[in-house]
């Protein structure tokens, strides 16, 4: 019989793999600049499912990409860019080594550049999958618009970074589209839908950075490139939804407020215009001119009873919305220099409150301390020492919490000097059998429209505590009727002589619901035992798991009754 | 006057080497104020010696030519201050004048006439006699080559204290000038110089023109680029999805979007409520713990407010570390099991449809002081026999829980077992190296008489063969007195006894490695034993008789053998996966062994394994009437399991765990030792390590 022989590995899955140095040979890259067309086209590494295969019998722990993707990148225009880069680079090496500074002039003048714009259209057909993609853009655009402009990375990438946030920021404000903020250990998370897409980002906190040396810049540079140009074309398209002008103008009208003698203590003039657009505190200008937004009515199609209950929460998630769209509507704040500026003027804008500032903190302040309208001041300092009669000194955490609950909560607990309460996670939705944190039940109480009357609060605990004494006690009954019981099957096991004596019996009392109960819980346990072995090994781990979080959760119940406890004997240590 | 200038060269030019033609010049000026004019002192000069003069200046000075002027301006001087009327001059030129020492003169005078020495030469005396007497010593300066002594003036004196000092000869002289500018910003009337401009400054450059050319030749042929027009297309945007086209979508249906970085929770926040703050030892741990494995990757912390919190330290990393994950991980759509565990337990019939099994305690049988290894019940079921540790054998009422005898045997009893024919009223015992038969007279007369017949009738045959390894003896009074029949000794310890259903065979069982003597068959009726096995295949653990068919089985410690008791030879070899079978029941449907901790059952013809006990299996048993099994198990628990068998063929037999039955209490890792049915009804009895025996129903 004829026939070749079939030869191992060049068939099947060994075939649609190619490893790492094999792919950027192909590519006639060297590693960075293959590391950098990956990030720009978006191409990751795949996990054969049989990688000894793949690996052609080794087993030598190497990466895969797939043969199509590489294939794929072969016919990418930024690659003769990246070889162009390279030979440029050459050329001015060269030239320097010359002294030639003419060559050295002209070189730099014809430096080679690529744009992005056609690889952001091929990653991101859709508007809609780059809105989806945009929280790491979002993340990165932010940490690199606080860096110093000075080494790490490029001046103009830093500009452009924090001129597209700056736009991101007063797109959120005109659409209010914000949802949730959480202030985080880490920094400070922002959630807005916009266009049905919820978008979180993550804004650090306002200090110099402490640049870690085993970062490695190129990368983070190379994402934010592509970024960058993400970012602008989204904005152009949000802008453009909005009939807002892009780049972003400020509003004649808030312009002519904002107009200041003083304006060049803060910025050159080329600056101030954007260090405006920054401030946060005006709108913007529109296209159309039409001030007023007529929201489209949902038509209502009447559908069949199951949906009707659908609708009904709809409209009622709907109109909760409304309602944490205007939360600050009408109140004025004032925020003191202290306060974290920039995210607080976002957040109120955001929910339509007016803000300023001192005129000293930044620019684009509308309104002076003095001002007799303003109702709420944001401070964070232990006290103040001009107080105005008619406005609430409150904390800043009031703000986010308020935006969080969806409803303006109790100023009360965020005065001045006013142990504050837990802040908590606006994105954890607690399912059944999660842990609940008090404060939460509270919040949830609010926003049911329940008022909470402290001191009932107080007595209800304290019956609540007899109520526990007393279960206690019963208890006890029992346990010492179950003592006695044992004590005296224990005496008769060991034979010994029975004190023979007829008391009179107690009726015990059935519970036929305790008992089906238990019958039931029987029958389960002897079903759980003719389980099939893989089956049961599957039930075991899912038990094994909710057991494991009903754990976690009774730990953090008693941890919080532990805290409790010793708050409530502190208090009643002072009250004595 | 050449002495002067002698000592100028001599004396200072080494010092001064380069004011000296200065201060030559400035002197020449100085003079000439002084004097006449300056015309008739060259002219003079001119004049009177040109060659003499020319000649004397080469000897004197070893300079160059701007000596020559220098020279014509001091002879003047010199002529002036020293030479009057009788002008002697050498001369011999700038020679060395040792040449002249042989001689009496030291050379020539202007007219060629020979200059001599002094006739008495200075001599030390008169050189020291002069120091002291003559006050212008210090100004005198002997000349050589006229070899005459000179006197310097005052000026003389001054001109060379000036020299020494650095400073310029002529006194009146200003070093700084005011400079004239000649080429400033002043357009002037006139040019600074006037030469005509040259010609290649208005004829076109040839080497201009090539360079050109060549520049020229490099842009058509494309070699030079022109300047690039400024991109500033580059971070300007415009509506990049003006057009979308669905087409594009179809390539996009393999790619996995890299998911969005988890949320954070209640412990993140700067303000936790305080049951997520770490403890201590939460702390601890968290400290001890590998970074890839903690549960947060932070501590989380509290701040009183806003204002306290510090920046993240590792911010940059994390964003980082997101950026690694999202170019360098590989993606996989995995599936989350979504399985309801509900659904994953089988259905089963309800136990309550199952019914009559045994499902409480009904009865406790006490009077064991040591663990109670085997118990049996009799053909009846009006009776019980146990034996245990603690040498003797009870025999109690089932329905009274009452010991209605008691045995003493001497030894720990290993088992026990009724005979299984109703017509005959035995028991064998298993003590030590010995099964003992008891009749223990709890029937009626009909009974107890056949049973005696039967022992009796051995009677007559007695022991024929001595070399026979078992012994077959009658008791002696006192035993017999106990009920104690027949004993028959064996070679070693047996460990197990059962009957054969007509009751008349009775079979041991001795585990022993070595040696193929493990299994007895004795016949009572004609006190005969036998040893069915030629070869030792493995430790023997326990055997049964098949209640109706003549089959035989054989555990061993890992397998079981059935064997044909009629055509003398194996039927079946079934292996286990594992050591120690400890029991074996048998059924007319099927049997069943336990080992480890399963529980094998053949039903039928349907095998299963089942693990139900969590620790190891002792004891097995059938039903004799009811679809039951029972099996006890070191845990403390009997479990009863029902099978159901269908018509339907293509129906596996089902076999449904109805009951766990506890109450044994766990004495020494022991916990329920043997178990077994009452004939007729749905009972179990079962005999543990607390010295006990119950029974549930």
């Amino acid at each position: 019989m004829g026939g070749l022989q079939k030869k191992k590995y060049e068939r099947g899955s060994a075939t649609n793999y190619i490893t790492r140095n094999r792919a950027r040979k192909k590519l006639m890259l060297s590693l960075p600049d293959f590391r950098r067309l990956c990030i720009l086209k978006g191409i990751y590494p795949h996990e054969p499912k049989h990688k000894k295969k793949v690996n052609k019998g080794s087993t030598a722990p190497r990466t895969f990409y797939l043969l199509k993707d590489i294939r794929f990148l072969l016919h990418e225009p930024i690659v003769s860019k990246f070889r162009e880069y390279k030979i440029f680079v050459r050329k001015l090496r060269r030239a320097y080594g010359k002294t030639e500074w003419s060559a050295v002039e002209r070189l730099k003048e014809n430096k080679p550049a690529y744009k992005l714009d056609h690889i952001v259209k091929e990653r991101y057909p859709t508007f809609i999958d780059a809105l989806r993609d945009i929280d790491d853009a979002l993340c990165m655009g932010f940490l690199f618009s606080t860096f110093a402009r000075t080494g790490k990375c490029h001046v103009q990438t830093i500009q452009l970074c924090r001129r597209l946030t700056v736009e991101w920021m007063n797109y959120v404000i005109a659409s209010r589209a914000l949802r949730k903020v959480f202030l985080s250990i880490k920094g400070i998370y922002y959630q807005a839908e916009v266009m049905g897409q919820l978008i979180t980002w993550l804004v650090p906190y306002q200090f110099s950075h402490d640049h870690p040396t085993d970062v490695d810049y190129r990368v983070m540079a190379t994402f934010t490139e592509l970024y960058t140009t993400l970012l602008g074309f989204v904005n152009f398209r949000l802008y453009q939804s909005l009939n807002l002008v892009y780049p972003p103008k400020l509003d004649s009208k808030a312009e002519s407020e904002l107009k200041e003698d003083d304006e060049e203590d803060y910025a050159m003039n080329s600056e101030s215009y954007t260090e405006k657009l920054s401030a946060l505190s005006s709108s913007l200008a529109r296209v159309v001119s039409s001030e007023e937004e007529e929201d489209a009515k949902l038509d209502e199609f009447p559908d069949e009873g199951e949906d009707m209950e659908k609708m009904e929460a709809r409209e009622k998630e709907q109109k909760q919305l409304e309602t944490q769209k205007k939360i600050f509507e009408g109140l004025k704040f004032f925020i003191n220099r202290e306060v974290p500026r920039e995210s607080l003027a976002f957040v109120i804008r955001c929910f339509g409150g007016q803000v300023s500032w001192d005129k000293s903190v930044c620019i684009g302040s509308t309104y002076d301390v003095t001002d007799e309208t303003i109702t709420h001041q944001i401070v964070d300092r232990p006290n103040v020492d001009k107080q105005y009669m008619n406005r609430y000194y409150i904390q800043p955490q009031w703000v986010y919490d308020c935006v969080n609950a969806k409803i303006r909560l109790p100023v009360e607990d965020y005065f001045l000097g006013v142990n504050l309460p837990p802040h908590l996670s606006p994105f954890v939705e607690e399912k059944e059998g999660d842990y609940v944190p008090p404060e939460k039940l509270k919040i949830m109480a609010l926003q049911r429209g329940e008022k909470l009357a402290q001191q009932d609060e107080e007595e209800e605990e304290e019956e609540e505590e007899e109520e526990d004494e007393n279960e206690e006690e019963e208890d006890d009954e029992e346990e010492a009727e179950e003592k006695n019981l044992k004590k005296m099957e224990e005496q008769r096991s060991q034979g010994k002589s029975l004190q023979v004596k007829v008391t009179p019996g107690k009726v015990k009392v059935e519970n036929p619901a305790r008992l089906e109960q238990e019958e039931k819980a029987e029958e389960k346990r002897l079903a759980i035992m003719m389980m099939k072995k893989k089956e049961k090994y599957l039930y075991d781990k899912i038990m094994f798991g909710k057991k494991r979080k009903v754990r976690e959760v009774n730990k953090l119940a008693a941890k919080r009754k532990a805290h409790d406890d010793a708050e409530k004997a502190k208090k009643k240590k002072a009250r004595k | 006057m050449s002495e002067l200038l002698r000592c100028l060269q001599f004396g200072v030019k080494c010092l001064f080497a380069p004011q000296l033609f200065n201060l030559n010049n400035k002197s020449l000026e100085e003079d000439d104020d002084l004097s006449d004019s300056e015309e008739s002192v060259y002219s003079g000069l001119q004049d009177s010696g040109s060659d003499s003069d020319e000649e004397e200046e080469k000897g004197g000075s070893d300079d160059e030519d701007e000596q020559d002027q220098n020279e014509k301006v001091l002879i003047p001087l010199a002529d002036k201050l020293t030479y009057g009327k009788n002008d002697i001059r050498n001369t011999v030129g700038n020679i060395p004048m040792e040449w002249y020492k042989d001689f009496p003169h030291v050379g020539y005078d202007l007219d060629g006439k020979k200059i001599f020495k002094p006739i008495r030469n200075k001599d030390e005396l008169d050189d020291f006699l002069e120091k002291m007497e003559n006050p212008d010593y210090w100004k005198t300066v002997h000349d050589k080559k006229t070899a005459s002594d000179i006197v310097l003036s005052d000026e003389q004196i001054e001109l060379v204290n000036r020299l020494q000092k650095g400073q310029f000869g002529d006194v009146n002289f200003n070093e700084y000038e005011p400079t004239v500018e000649f080429f400033s910003n002043d357009v002037m009337i006139h040019p600074v110089t006037n030469r005509p401009a040259d010609k290649r400054s208005f004829i076109p450059s040839l080497i201009e023109k090539e360079k050109v050319s060549k520049l020229v030749h490099a842009i058509k042929m494309g070699w030079i680029k022109p300047r690039r027009v400024q991109d500033d297309s580059r971070g300007r945007f415009y509506d990049l999805w003006a057009n979308e086209d669905s087409s594009i979508l179809a390539k996009h249906k393999m790619h996995l979007p890299a998911p969005k970085i988890p949320l954070p929770g209640h412990e993140e926040s700067y303000n936790p409520p305080p049951e997520f703050m770490f403890t201590d030892e939460e702390k601890a741990l968290w400290e001890q713990q590998d970074p890839s494995d903690r549960k947060l990757p932070f501590i989380p912390k509290k701040y009183p407010s806003l204002r306290q919190v510090p920046a993240f330290s590792r911010f940059i990393h994390e964003r980082f570390e997101r950026c690694l994950d999202l170019y360098l991980c590989p993606r996989q759509r995995k599936m989350r099991v979504n399985v309801n565990p509900e659904d994953l337990i089988p259905k089963l019939p309800k136990p309550k449809d199952l019914q009559p099994f045994p499902t409480t305690q009904a009865l406790v049988y006490r009077g064991h002081s040591g663990l109670v290894r085997s118990i049996s019940v009799s053909p009846s079921g009006q009776w019980l026999v146990s034996g245990s540790d603690d040498g003797s054998v009870r025999l109690w009422e089932v329905c009274s829980s009452r010991c209605v005898k008691t045995v003493p045997v001497g030894g720990a009893v290993k088992s026990v077992a009724w005979n299984l024919n109703p017509s005959l009223c035995l028991v064998a015992v298993a003590v030590g190296s010995a099964v003992l038969v008891l009749s223990p007279a709890l029937a009626d007369k009909q009974v107890v008489s056949s049973s005696e017949r039967l022992l009796s009738a051995q009677q007559e045959e007695g022991p024929s063969e001595g070399s026979q390894p078992v012994v077959w003896s009658e008791t002696e009074r006192e035993e017999l007195n106990q009920g104690i029949r027949l004993k028959i000794q064996h070679p070693k310890a047996v460990h197990q006894v059962t009957w054969h259903s007509k009751g008349d065979y009775l079979a041991s069982v001795m585990p022993d490695h070595s040696s193929h003597l493990q299994v007895f068959i004795h016949q009572l009726s004609r006190r005969r034993s036998q040893n069915p096995f030629r070869r030792n295949k493995g430790l023997v653990q326990a055997v049964s008789f098949h209640p109706i068919r003549p089959y035989f089985f054989v555990a061993t410690q890992r397998s079981v053998r059935i064997y044909n008791l009629v055509k003398q030879e194996m039927t079946k070899k079934l292996q286990a996966n594992s050591k120690w079978i400890s029991s074996i029941a048998v059924h007319s449907g099927g049997f069943i062994f336990c080992f480890d901790v399963f529980v094998y059952t053949d039903w039928f013809g349907f095998f299963l394994a089942i693990r139900h006990h969590k620790k190891a299996v002792r004891s097995v048993a059938y039903h004799r009437g009811y679809p039951l099994f029972a099996s006890a198990s070191d845990d403390g628990s009997v479990i009863v399991c029902h099978g159901t068998v269908y018509n339907d063929l293509l129906q596996n037999p089902l076999i449904v765990p109805v009951k766990v039955l506890r109450g044994h209490v766990i004495t020494h890792d022991l916990g329920v030792l043997d178990v077994t049915f009452h004939p007729t009804q749905p009972w179990v009895f079962s005999s543990g390590a607390d010295a006990t025996i119950r029974l549930f129903t």
